[in-house]
C-alpha cells in the first residue's frame, strides 16, 4: 500500500524481468553443459563409472544421468570417454545415456535401450557400460515427452495434494504453519515399511494400518502439543517455531531408529505398461486412483457432511463458529486426525513414486507442499488441490528444459512469481482491511 | 463559517452555518476540508461504500454515524489510503488524494486513529508519542548512526511529548510499556500520539468504544479542545449521546450510501435515519450487532422525544 | 572411561571459534529482522550462502582481491534482499516466511546443480580461496596461546578478524536500535498500520531492515568458510533453524543475546555431543551405535528449540518485563 499503483507495477515488472533472466540463464546454461567427468565422488562413497566408446574410439561430451532413491545427478564424459558419478547409497539406481548427445548416426544398440538399472555388488564401485553402434535414433517426439511428463506430474501433484490439503485444513482452522507436516508424511511411509516389511503383514493390510496409525499420530500431536499450547494462548509465530523444533527432533529420531538408508516397500518394482507415450507401472495407476478417490471423499466431507461444513465455518471465522454452537476443539481434533491420515497416505504414495522410504523423504517435499498451499491460497482446501497440481505439473514438465537436478527450482520460482501477481493465491480471497 | 468555540464544561459551543443551501445528502459546505466524489468500494459482490458526493466542513466536529455494516470504517480506510477504492476521487485541503499511500496522507496533515486501538505495546508510552512526530532526522538509517545530528531535535520532540502527555494525564506513565495501559488510556494515548504531528484533520474511529465511563468526559473535552486549537475532527461513533453532545454536523451512512446530513438535532429527527437503523436488520444477523442497533435506534427515538 | 577434561576442553574451544562468530553474526542479523522488525525471515541460510559463494567465486573465478570479493558478496546480498522484499514486504508476515525459505532453497539447488559445476563446484563445493586473506595476516608465523586455545598465526588472525567484525556489527546495531530509526523499526514490529498512520513509509523501513540483517548474515557466511571449504549441503534449511535456536536462546530483541546465545549453543552442543559420543564408546548406552550417538545432537536441538519458545520466549537476555505482555 506504500507505493502508488504505477510505481508498484514498475517494480513488479523489474522483479519479473529479473526472474525471467535468471530462468533464461539457467536454461541456456543447460544447453551448453559444462564439462565435468566426475560428480559427487568426493561427497559419496558409492560410485558408478563407465567408459563410452564407439568402434574403440572414446566419445567425449556424452551426457549420463543417474537417478533413484530421491537422488539425481548428471555427468559428461571426458576426452577418454570416461565418467564417474558418486551416489549416497548402496542401492539400485537408473542410469541413462542421453542419446541426443551421441554423434550423428550413432545409438545405443543393446536391448533395453539407453536406460539401465544398476546395483552395487560387494564393492562400492560399479561399472556401467552401454553397447554403442551405428543406427538411426528412435527419438521420442516433443509432444510424446510432454505427455509422458505431464502424467508423471499429475501423479506427483495428486500425492502432493493429499499432504497439502491436510496442511491447509490445519492452517485454516488453527492458523498454524505446521513445519512438522513433513514428518507426518514420512511417518506414513515408515509405518508402512515397518508393518509390511519388518512385521511382514500382507501389503494391503499394512498400508491401511499405516494410514490409521498416521491418523492416530495426528491426533497424538494435537493432544500432546498443540492443544495445550492453544490453551496456554501461545501466539501463532511462536507456535510455528515450536513446529520447526518438533520437525527437527522427530526427523532425527526417525534417522536414529531407521538409519540413513533408503528401503523399498514391496511391490515398488512392477514393470511399466505402455499407453502410447505414457508408461505407467500398475503401482502408479493404483496410486493415482487412490489419490483421486480420497480427494473426492475429502471434497464430499467438506461440502456435504455436517462436520465438514463446521470445519469450513471454523476456517472462515473461528469466533463466529464458536458463537453459533460449533465445538471448535472437536473440529480441530478431527482436522488433525484427517490431516495426519492424508499426510501418511501421501507419504506411502510418495514412497512408491520416488521410489523408496527414507527418514527425511517428507522434508524433501515440505517446501513443495508449502508452495502448493500458498499458490492455491493459504487456508483454502481446494486451493491446495489446485496449487499441488500446478506444482506437480510444473516440476515434471520443466525438466524438458532445465536439468533434472534443478526441477524444484522452477516450482519455487513460480511460487514467487504468482505471489507477485496474485498475493492471495489462485483461489484465495482478497483480505478486507480495517 | 464556524463560530469561535470556547472550551467550557457542560454545553460545548456548536459551530453553525456550515452548509450552503438546502440541507440534503451531499450538501455543499461553506469551507470544506474534504470533498469526495463517486467513491465506491466492493468486496466480492457486496458494495461496502457507494458515496456520490460528500463534503466535510473545516474547523468543525463532524460525526459519521450509521448502523453496523454501513461502510463507515471502510470509508475511513479509503479516505486515509489504507484501502483502495474501485472508483472515485477526493480532495483534502486542495490536494487530490486518490491513490496516495496512507503514510503520505498522514504527512499531509490528515491523521487517523483505529477502531481497535493500536497502541504499540512493547514500546514505552513516551516512545509511542515520539514516534508520532513528523520530519525526524534520526529516522534516516545513516543519520541514526550520528547521534549529534538528531539529538537536539529529539529533545524538542521529547519536551512536546511530555507536554501533551501531561495534558492527557498520562505523564506519570511515560516510562511504562503501552501494554500496561487500560483500554481508555490507550485511546487517549492514540489520540495524543496523533497530535504529535500537528495535524489539520483528526479522524477518530470510534473513540468511545470500550472506554470506561470515568474517562468519557475527559475524552470528550479533548475532542472539543482540538476544535478550539483550529483542527477539524471527523469521527465514527455509535454513542448517540456523545454525537448529540459534541458534533456540529452529522453525516449518516446506510448500506454504503450517505442517507442524511445536518446538525445533530435535525438529523436525529429525520425519518430516513430511523429507517436506516431499522432497515439494517436484514443484512446483519449476529446477535451482538442487532443488540447494538436496537440500542442505537432507541437512542434515536429518545432524541426525537426530547426535541 | 569418559575423559571429561577432554570434553570440557573441546567445548571451550567453541567459545571463540570462527564458527561461533559466524553464527553470532547471522543471528544478530536475524535479531534485526525477527526480534526488532518482526519480519519472519526463514532464508538466513541463503544470505550466508551468498556470502560464502560470493566471496569464493569472486576470488577463484574472477581473481578479485579480498576487499573486492567482500564487496561482491555484500552487493549480491543486497540484491537478494531486494528480490525477496519487493514482492512480499507488503503482504502478510507468513508470505515472507514462505518466500524466504523457498528462495534460500533455490539458491542451494543452483549452487548444487551440476550444470554450473565450473563455477560452483557443484555438490563438492569450492576450496582454495583462503590465500588472499592469509596474505593479509600481520602475525608472524608460529603457535600462540595456552591450554585449549593454542592456535597458529592464521587461526589467531581469523579469530581476531571474526570477532572484531562481530563487535563492530553489534555496536552498529546497538546504536541503530536506540535511535529514532530503531523506534520506527520496533513500532513496525508492534503494529505496522499504526506506524503507517503516523506518516512513516513502513515498506521502506522493512526493506532497510531486511537488507541490513541480510548483510550481517552474508558477513557471517564469509567468516564461516574461512576455516573450512564451501559445501552447498551446509546451507540447507536446517542452518536457518539452528540460527533461530541461537536467537531465541539469547533473546530475540537484544543485541548481546545472539552473540552469547551462539557461544552457549556451540559450547553446549560440543559438550553434549562429545559426552554422548564418548559415553557411547565407553559402553554407557547399550544399544546405541556411534552413528546414532552423532544424531542425538539434532534431536536435542529440536527439543531445546521447542522448550525455549514455550517456557522462556524472551530468551536469556530478554527483558522479563516484556514477557508479561508477549502473546
Amino acid at each position: 500500500m506504500e507505493v502508488t499503483g504505477l510505481a508498484r507495477k514498475r517494480w513488479s515488472r523489474v522483479v519479473v524481468a529479473l526472474f525471467v533472466a535468471l530462468l533464461a540463464s539457467l536454461t541456456f546454461a543447460g544447453g551448453a553443459v559444462v564439462h565435468a567427468d566426475e560428480v559427487g565422488t568426493d561427497e559419496y562413497d558409492f560410485v558408478f563409472s563407465g567408459n563410452v566408446k564407439f568402434d574403440g574410439e572414446p566419445l567425449e561430451d556424452v551426457l549420463i544421468k543417474v537417478e533413484g532413491n530421491g537422488y539425481s545427478a548428471e555427468v559428461v564424459t571426458d576426452a577418454e570417454g570416461k565418467w564417474k558419478i558418486g551416489v549416497p547409497e548402496k542401492a539400485e539406481y537408473t542410469v541413462t545415456l542421453d542419446e541426443s548427445t551421441l554423434p550423428e548416426g550413432v545409438i545405443v544398440t543393446e536391448e533395453g535401450g539407453a536406460t539401465k538399472k544398476a546395483e552395487f555388488g560387494l564393492t562400492s564401485n560399479k561399472t556401467v557400460n552401454f553397447f554403442i553402434g551405428e543406427g538411426v535414433r528412435t527419438t521420442t517426439s516433443f509432444l510424446d515427452q510432454f505427455i509422458g511428463r505431464a502424467f508423471n506430474g499429475l501423479s506427483f501433484g495428486l500425492l502432493l495434494a493429499l499432504a497439502a490439503i491436510g496442511l491447509s485444513l490445519i492452517f485454516g482452522t488453527t492458523g498454524l504453519n505446521n513445519f512438522a507436516h513433513a514428518e507426518m508424511v514420512t511417518f506414513g511411509a515408515l509405518a508402512a515399511l515397518t508393518l509390511a516389511v519388518d512385521f511382514a503383514w500382507p501389503l494391503w493390510i499394512a498400508l491401511i494400518g499405516a494410514v490409521v496409525l498416521s491418523g492416530a499420530f495426528g491426533w497424538t500431536l494435537d493432544a500432546a502439543i498443540w492443544k495445550p499450547l492453544r490453551r496456554k494462548g501461545v501466539g501463532l509465530i511462536p507456535m510455528m517455531i515450536v513446529s520447526i523444533g518438533l520437525s527437527l527432533a522427530v526427523r532425527y529420531t526417525y534417522q536414529y531408529f531407521y538409519g540413513g538408508s533408503t528401503r523399498q516397500l514391496p511391490g515398488a518394482d512392477g514393470a511399466d505398461i505402455k499407453f502410447g507415450p505414457v508408461s505407467l507401472s500398475p503401482v502408479d495407476m493404483i496410486g493415482m486412483g487412490i489419490s483421486v478417490v480420497v480427494l473426492l471423499a475429502v471434497a464430499f466431507f467438506l461440502l456435504r457432511t455436517r462436520i465438514g461444513k463446521a470445519t469450513r465455518a471454523v476456517s472462515d471465522n473461528p469466533s463466529l463458529a464458536a458463537a453459533s454452537g460449533i465445538d471448535v476443539d472437536r473440529v480441530i481434533r478431527i482436522v488433525w486426525v484427517i490431516g495426519g491420515a492424508l499426510a501418511g497416505l501421501s507419504g506411502i504414495l510418495f514412497a512408491f513414486y520416488r521410489p523408496g522410504v527414507s527418514w527425511d523423504m517428507g522434508f524433501q517435499i515440505l517446501l513443495l507442499i508449502f508452495a502448493a498451499v500458498t499458490l492455491g491460497g493459504l487456508g483454502t482446501a481446494f486451493g491446495a488441490l489446485v496449487g499441488s497440481l500446478v506444482v506437480g505439473f510444473f516440476i515434471e514438465i520443466s525438466t524438458l528444459w532445465i536439468p533434472s537436478d534443478m526441477k524444484f527450482v522452477g516450482a519455487l520460482v513460480i511460487l514467487i512469481l504468482v505471489l507477485l501477481v496474485r498475493p492471495q493465491g489462485i483461489l484465495g480471497r482478497k483480505e478486507r482491511i480495517g | 463559517m464556524s463560530s469561535e468555540a470556547k472550551p467550557t464544561r457542560g454545553a460545548p459551543v456548536k459551530s453553525t452555518n456550515l452548509h450552503i443551501g438546502e440541507i440534503k445528502p451531499g450538501v455543499a459546505k461553506v469551507d470544506p476540508i474534504i470533498v469526495a466524489d463517486n467513491v465506491t468500494r466492493t468486496f466480492g459482490g457486496l458494495t461496502a461504500v457507494d458515496v456520490e458526493h460528500v463534503e466535510v466542513p473545516r474547523n468543525a466536529i463532524t460525526a459519521l454515524i450509521g448502523p453496523n455494516g454501513a461502510g463507515k470504517t471502510t470509508l475511513f480506510n479509503l479516505l486515509t489510503g489504507f484501502d483502495k477504492p474501485d472508483t472515485g476521487s477526493w480532495v483534502f485541503d486542495g490536494t487530490a488524494l486518490a491513490g496516495i499511500p496512507s503514510f503520505k496522507v498522514s504527512r499531509m496533515g490528515q491523521v487517523r486513529t483505529f477502531q481497535l486501538t493500536k497502541a504499540l505495546n512493547l514500546l514505552s508510552v513516551l516512545d509511542n508519542m515520539k514516534l508520532g512526530a513528523k520530519g525526524q532526522k534520526g529516522e534516516n538509517m545513516f543519520r541514526a548512526l550520528l547521534p549529534w545530528t538528531w539529538r537536539a531535535q529529539e529533545e524538542q520532540i521529547e519536551a512536546k511529548a511530555i507536554e501533551l502527555l501531561s495534558r492527557f494525564k498520562l505523564d506519570t506513565k511515560a516510562e511504562d510499556y503501552a501494554a500496561s495501559l487500560s483500554g481508555g488510556q490507550r485511546k487517549l494515548l492514540e489520540m495524543a500520539r496523533a497530535l504529535m504531528s500537528d495535524p489539520q484533520l483528526v479522524m477518530l474511529d470510534e473513540p468511545m468504544a470500550g472506554v470506561n465511563p470515568a474517562l468519557t468526559q475527559s475524552l470528550l473535552d479533548h475532542i472539543l479542545d482540538l476544535k478550539t486549537q483550529g483542527m477539524t475532527v471527523l469521527f465514527v461513533e455509535h454513542d448517540m449521546q456523545m454525537v448529540r453532545h459534541i458534533a456540529d454536523w452529522v453525516i449518516v451512512m446506510a448500506e454504503g450510501k450517505i442517507v442524511a446530513e445536518g446538525p445533530p438535532e435535525a438529523v436525529m429527527a429525520n425519518p430516513a435515519v430511523i429507517d436506516a437503523y431499522l432497515g439494517s436488520h436484514h443484512d446483519q444477523d449476529l446477535g451482538a450487532t442487532e443488540e447494538e442497533n436496537v440500542v442505537a435506534m432507541k437512542e434515536l427515538l429518545d432524541a426525537d422525544d426530547e426535541s | 572411561m569418559v575423559d571429561f577434561w577432554q570434553i570440557i576442553q573441546n567445548a571451550a574451544i567453541e567459545l571463540i571459534s570462527p564458527t561461533t562468530a559466524a553464527y553470532a553474526l547471522a543471528a544478530l542479523g536475524l535479531a534485526i529482522h525477527f526480534g526488532y522488525t518482526g519480519l519472519i525471515n526463514f532464508g538466513q541460510a541463503g544470505f550466508m550462502a551468498i556470502g560464502a559463494y560470493g566471496y569464493a567465486i569472486s576470488t577463484l573465478t574472477l581473481g578479485f582481491p579480498v576487499w573486492a570479493s567482500v564487496l561482491v558478496g555484500i552487493g549480491a546480498s543486497v540484491v537478494f534482499a531486494l528480490i525477496l522484499g519487493i514482492p512480499t514486504l507488503r503482504l502478510r508476515a507468513d508470505y515472507l516466511a514462505i518466500v524466504t525459505i523457498a528462495a534460500a532453497e533455490i539458491l542451494r539447488l543452483i549452487f548444487t546443480t551440476n550444470t554450473l559445476e565450473a563455477v560452483t563446484g557443484s555438490a563438492d563445493g569450492l576450496s582454495g580461496y583462503k590465500g588472499g586473506f592469509a596474505a593479509l595476516n600481520p602475525i608472524p608465523p608460529g603457535n600462540y596461546g595456552f591450554g585449549p586455545f593454542e592456535y597458529n598465526a592464521y587461526d589467531w588472525f581469523l579469530r581476531i578478524v571474526a570477532w572484531t567484525i562481530v563487535i563492530i556489527a553489534a555496536l552498529l546495531a546497538w546504536q541503530l536500535m536506540r535511535s529514532p530509526w530503531g523506534r520506527v523499526i520496533k513500532g513496525i514490529r508492534e503494529d505496522e498500520d499504526a506506524v503507517r498512520a503516523l506518516g512513516k513509509n513502513v515498506y521502506f523501513y522493512k526493506m532497510q531492515s531486511l537488507i541490513l540483517g541480510g548483510v550481517f548474515g552474508t558477513l557471517g557466511g564469509m567468516i564461516f568458510i574461512l576455516p573450512r571449504a564451501v559445501v552447498p549441503a551446509n546451507y540447507a534449511t536446517t542452518l536457518t533453524f539452528f540460527i533461530y535456536t541461537i536467537l531465541l536462546l539469547g533473546g530475540a530483541a537484544t543485541i548481546l543475546g545472539p552473540i552469547i546465545g551462539s557461544m552457549i549453543f556451540w559450547v553446549l552442543l560440543s559438550a553434549v555431543s562429545g559426552f554422548v559420543a564418548r559415553a557411547q564408546a565407553a559402553g554407557w548406552f547399550p544399544g546405541m551405535s556411534s552413528v546414532q550417538a552423532g544424531q542425538t545432537r539434532f534431536i536435542i536441538v529440536g527439543i531445546v528449540l521447542m522448550l525455549l519458545v514455550i517456557f522462556r520466549p524472551q530468551g536469556i537476555f530478554g527483558n522479563k518485563k516484556e514477557l508479561a505482555f508477549v502473546k
